[in-house]
């Protein structure tokens, strides 16, 4: 095993448990929009730590480019995504609840 | 419009479209080629036809050169700012203050605004929830998010790639 | 073996993403916790190409992302204006 194959696995399996970490947060947070805060690691950080990871792996070929491609699509729609359940919650009646919350 | 600009961007979609295939389908046999300017040449004449290319294009206003430093920068307050929430979600007392604030973009055209409101939903911990002209209302997870905003650096680089 | 643990942790963040769907309250948990779990099978459609050696998987993943954003988008103006074909110059408001 080269040593960019352990550098692509190592980043892989981060990512994978930033997903994790990210999902945990989903079942803590106490309303709708601090979930999104968590959601959005899972979408940022997972995303760019597992394509990234392999990126590496698969060298330099077409296979990358299609990856590159997955992320950058990922990275443009996930804010639009977000903002817009934010927005339609904010207008569907959700309140955001705000101060220090006490667990 | 001239015809000038309409055939430019005619080109434009064929050539973005060809590059396309030829990057995603990997086999250049005569027969998949065949069929991949078989699909392009029918797309170009459905968008022709239901009027999908616009021909006033808004002003793009942001240079792409400027706008490869500033993407660097956002991937370290990205990475900074998810190891702040991942920490903030382990901690076993959640320590979360969410708040409201309404902030000033200071860009001039509407597609700087947009990607500085998108690099603002991009960074775990800042949401930005509604746009009113320049004034983004944004929902933050915790203090820090709010300082980072409030310093401004993010406006002001989405500003500097805008083009004067 | 070096791709396995990885698609098996994967597995179970999907799990853990459709539990949330299932107990989340209001419309828009679950709506959320739909868009997790398509972001995650990008992820794990990718990955599984590589783990079976078949990197022709990464087009699926890019088809599934693509209808990911779309269904998202799609059920959210479904929700809140109560269907999916209301025209833009009724008031002024973006879609998104």
């Amino acid at each position: 095993m080269s040593l960019i194959n352990i550098i692509s696995y190592l980043l892989i399996f981060t990512g994978a448990l930033a997903i994790i970490v990210g999902l945990l947060g989903v079942f803590r947070m106490p309303d709708f929009f601090t979930r999104l805060h968590a959601a959005s690691v899972i979408d940022t950080m997972g995303t760019m730590l597992v394509l990234v990871g392999l990126m590496l792996y698969s060298g330099f070929n077409l296979v990358t480019v299609k990856l590159l491609l997955i992320l950058i699509f990922i990275l443009i729609t996930a804010p639009a995504a977000a903002h817009a359940l934010a927005k339609s919650a904010l207008h569907g009646g959700v309140k955001p609840v705000l101060g220090k919350e006490e667990q | 419009m001239s015809d000038r600009i309409k055939y430019l961007h005619i080109t434009g979609l064929i050539i973005s479209q060809a590059v396309l295939w030829l990057l995603l389908s990997g086999h250049y046999t005569p027969l998949l080629l065949g069929l991949g300017s078989i699909s392009i040449i029918l797309v170009t004449i459905i968008s022709l036809r239901m009027n999908l290319i616009v021909y006033h294009q808004p002003e793009i206003g942001l240079q792409i050169l400027n706008f490869i430093p500033y993407g660097f920068w956002l991937l370290v307050e990205i990475l900074k700012s998810n190891i702040d929430v991942c920490k903030r979600i382990l901690n076993p007392s959640l320590p979360i203050n969410p708040s409201l604030i309404t902030i000033k973009a200071s860009q001039r055209s509407e597609l700087a605004t947009v990607a500085f409101a998108n690099s603002i939903t991009l960074t775990p911990g800042t949401i930005a929830i509604d746009v009113n002209g320049n004034m983004i209302e944004v929902h933050s997870l915790a203090d820090v998010g709010i300082e980072g905003l409030e310093t401004d650096e993010m406006n002001k680089r989405v500003k500097q790639a805008e083009i004067e | 073996m070096m791709f396995e643990i990885v698609t098996y942790m994967i597995l179970f963040a999907m799990l853990l993403a459709l539990i949330s769907a299932i107990i989340g309250q209001s419309v828009y948990d679950k709506i959320l916790a739909v868009n997790i779990f398509g972001t995650i099978t990008v992820l794990f459609i990718a990955l599984f190409g590589f783990l079976t050696e078949r990197p022709e998987f990464l087009d699926i993943a890019l088809v599934y992302a693509l209808i990911n954003f779309i269904t998202t988008i799609a059920i959210l103006k479904f929700f809140e204006y109560g269907d999916m074909g209301r025209s833009s110059h009724i008031n002024d408001q973006a879609d998104i």
